[in-house]
């Protein structure tokens, strides 16, 4: 995983609520059997509109995007993680993300934040006003910082930990082998079993 | 203090728990899909890694598979190569899979009960958001994203963060006409898109307990458009005699030793919930969305509401967003919507219940002039049990295609897609923008909402067609 520490860029501020994993990336995208390449298909509806704020000229190069509520809902497709990250995204900020997104997206170091929908706005109306105004998102300090703006944000500091030295979680989970073997020898026999013994 | 049902899977599954930690789980199946899972094989390969226990995994090919012409090679040069892909994925690291004209090919999560390997008190885990259907089974199932697909073929746990209790208790008897569908869409109406978010939540209540498991798969699988971790139910005398016999249900004294736990795995009388919900069924009637996320629905004889009357600013925006999307206006009695297209199938209603709910208002009818209406079976098994039936003859007579097991129009992945503009009655899950198909407007309604609206051609309840004459067929 990608380490996430602190980042600087500009902002898209994105005022929807429900931003929904099929608009994110749709699903003609998900055939693709890598994790790159899925830049084009960010958002790719909305694009098609030439207002939409992802093709204005002042919001090339951005790299903050700041949505609405429930951002991410639907399915528990990686690829709009790695949509966001191909195009060009470091983090995303909104008052509420779903679950599985969120999950996804701190297992590949996109560092989604979670604001008061009233730092939302705020920080809405100040990259309105100024679209090269910077955000900045510090893990280390749990804080998100722009003009006028200190927000610290919560993160629990096991996942923290994680982002800050991009750590691979299997192998974070393979130094307990001994547990898993243990738990696996005292698993009842009327389990499931997909294969026949061995 | 006593324990909640999901509280109790929970902690019969920790392999580890440690302060500062999140708890590390251990998984009993592993569902896997085409479209999930290709990076976490490549990742598996890139680290050396193998799949700890193909004993407890199995894959099936369901989202971009076609639903006609399934003896030819498939036309989509990048859905074949996905297909491919996972077939090659599952011969070399030795996992199960069944794949397109296999008889046991079919939706993940209609597979995965018909097998009898979806028991309660496990856990369940596949790189799909609707895995939350096999809580229905009393399993602790939820949906994951393809690094966690790699981490449990990888080591067979998830570290996950712990999650809160939410009970939504439905007391008395659902109307005539009223289903499973239309309690879950009326639940998310209500809680909304984010109203179950970090909760497991358990279902339950006599309206729960006398509902069928292909209902509670209804309900489970919904869960998570209302952003739940997971949906639940706890198993009983139901759950039991639905798994009894099934290729995977355990047998001999292994049955009796799994039916013995599996009666400890209800909620205790004083365990306590974080948060809890009652719904009055028999307030209930046929539930239909108006909007472009699950949560925007209503009762089928309401009107399309005004944005204004949303007292959230974000709501309102969104309902005009949605009203634009879907060429909808305010006022307008639901009713009254005309629709091009109705699909019946996924994994939320295309199980053999559902096909024979849709059958039974198709007999000596026909569908609307100018509605397209596919039928497509949740599996190759059901699709089977149906012909056995006569229920694809009721279809075709009625005018409506027949097709074969898949994930179909439920999503824009494989062939089936609605046109731009096209309006469609949906028994799947999602109404979001362009998700049966770029620009296609899905309205999500019951087998039962389909089949009548189908025939009349509008947003219609099953009850609608008692006033509008059978055509002999």
């Amino acid at each position: 995983m990608e380490k996430f520490t602190t980042h600087t860029g500009r902002a898209v501020p994105l005022r929807r609520s429900n931003v929904d994993t099929d608009q994110i990336i749709p699903a003609h995208w998900l055939k693709k059997v890598t994790r790159s390449g899925f830049e084009d298909g960010l958002f790719e509806a909305w694009r098609r509109d030439e207002s939409f704020i992802l093709n204005r000229p002042e919001r090339q190069g951005a790299t903050v995007l700041v949505a609405g509520p429930e951002f991410g809902t639907g399915s528990s497709r990686e690829h709009a993680v790695w949509a966001l990250q191909n195009y060009g995204f470091h983090a995303v900020i909104s008052s509420r993300f779903a679950d599985i997104f969120r999950g996804n997206s701190l297992k590949n170091g996109l560092l989604t934040v979670v604001l008061p929908q009233e730092t939302v706005e705020r920080i809405w109306a100040l990259t309105e006003a100024d679209p090269t105004a910077p955000v900045t998102v510090d893990l280390e300090a749990r804080e998100v910082r722009a003009e006028g703006i200190t927000a610290p944000f919560e993160l629990d500091d096991n996942l923290r930990w994680r982002l800050l030295n991009g750590l691979d979680d299997i192998s974070i989970t393979l130094r307990n082998e001994a547990d898993i073997a243990a738990f696996e020898a005292s698993r009842p026999a009327f389990k499931p079993r997909t294969l026949p013994a061995a | 203090m006593g324990r909640t049902l999901a509280e109790k899977v929970w902690d019969d599954h920790v392999v580890r728990r440690a302060e500062g930690e999140p708890d590390l789980l251990f998984i009993d199946l592993h569902l896997l899909h085409e479209v999930t899972s290709p990076q976490a094989f490549d990742g598996l390969r890139l680290a050396g890694r193998t799949v700890r226990r193909t004993d407890l995994t199995i894959a099936t090919e369901d989202h971009n598979t076609p639903t006609l012409d399934i003896d030819k090679p498939i036309a989509d040069p990048v859905s074949r190569v996905q297909l491919e892909t996972l077939r090659k994925n599952a011969a070399e690291f030795g996992v199960r899979i069944h794949s397109l004209g296999d008889i046991e090919q079919g939706v993940v999560h209609v597979v995965g009960p018909q097998l009898g390997l979806t028991q309660p008190g496990t856990t369940v885990v596949c790189g799909d958001s609707h895995t939350s259907t096999h809580g229905a089974f009393g399993a602790l199932a939820f949906g994951i994203g393809t690094s966690q697909v790699e981490h449990v073929l990888a080591t067979q746990t998830l570290p996950l963060a712990p999650f809160r209790t939410m009970a939504i208790t439905v007391e008395g008897e659902l109307p005539e006409g009223v289903t499973a569908k239309d309690l879950i869409l009326a639940i998310i109406t209500r809680i909304g898109t984010g109203g179950g978010q970090g909760y497991v939540l358990e279902y339950r209540g006599s309206a729960i307990r006398g509902l069928s498991m292909e209902a509670r798969m209804t309900i489970c699988n919904m869960s998570i458009e209302a952003g739940a971790r997971a949906g639940m139910i706890a198993p009983d005398e139901t759950t039991f005699a639905y798994l009894k016999g099934r290729p995977h249900a355990p047998q001999g004294e292994d049955w009796d030793a799994a039916v013995e736990y599996w009666r400890t795995l209800g909620t205790d009388e004083d365990a306590v919930f974080d948060h809890e919900i009652f719904i009055d069924a028999a307030e209930l009637t046929p539930f239909v969305t108006w909007g472009t996320n699950p949560g925007q629905g209503a009762p089928l004889g309401a009107s399309v509401p005004d944005p204004a009357s949303f007292a959230d600013p974000q709501e309102r925006i969104a309902a005009e967003n949605a009203l634009a999307y879907m060429g909808l206006e305010a006022g307008t009695p639901l009713r009254e919507v005309a629709v091009d297209a109705v699909f019946v199938g996924s994994c939320t209603n295309g199980r053999i219940e559902d096909l024979r709910a849709a059958a039974d208002l198709l007999r000596g009818r026909r569908i609307a002039d100018g509605v397209r209406m596919l039928v497509v079976p949740g599996s190759v098994r059901v699709a089977l049990q149906a012909v056995e039936e006569g229920l694809d003859k009721v279809f075709t007579a009625a005018g409506a295609e027949w097709r074969h097991a898949g994930c179909s129009m439920c999503l824009g992945m494989n062939p089936d897609q609605l046109a731009p503009g096209e309006r469609c009655a949906s028994t799947s899950n999602r109404n979001f923008e362009g998700r049966q198909g770029k620009g296609g407007r899905t309205h999500l309604v019951s087998p039962q909402v389909a089949a009548a609206t189908a025939v009349l051609g509008r947003l219609a309840a099953p009850a609608d067609l008692a006033s509008s004459a059978a055509v002999e067929v």
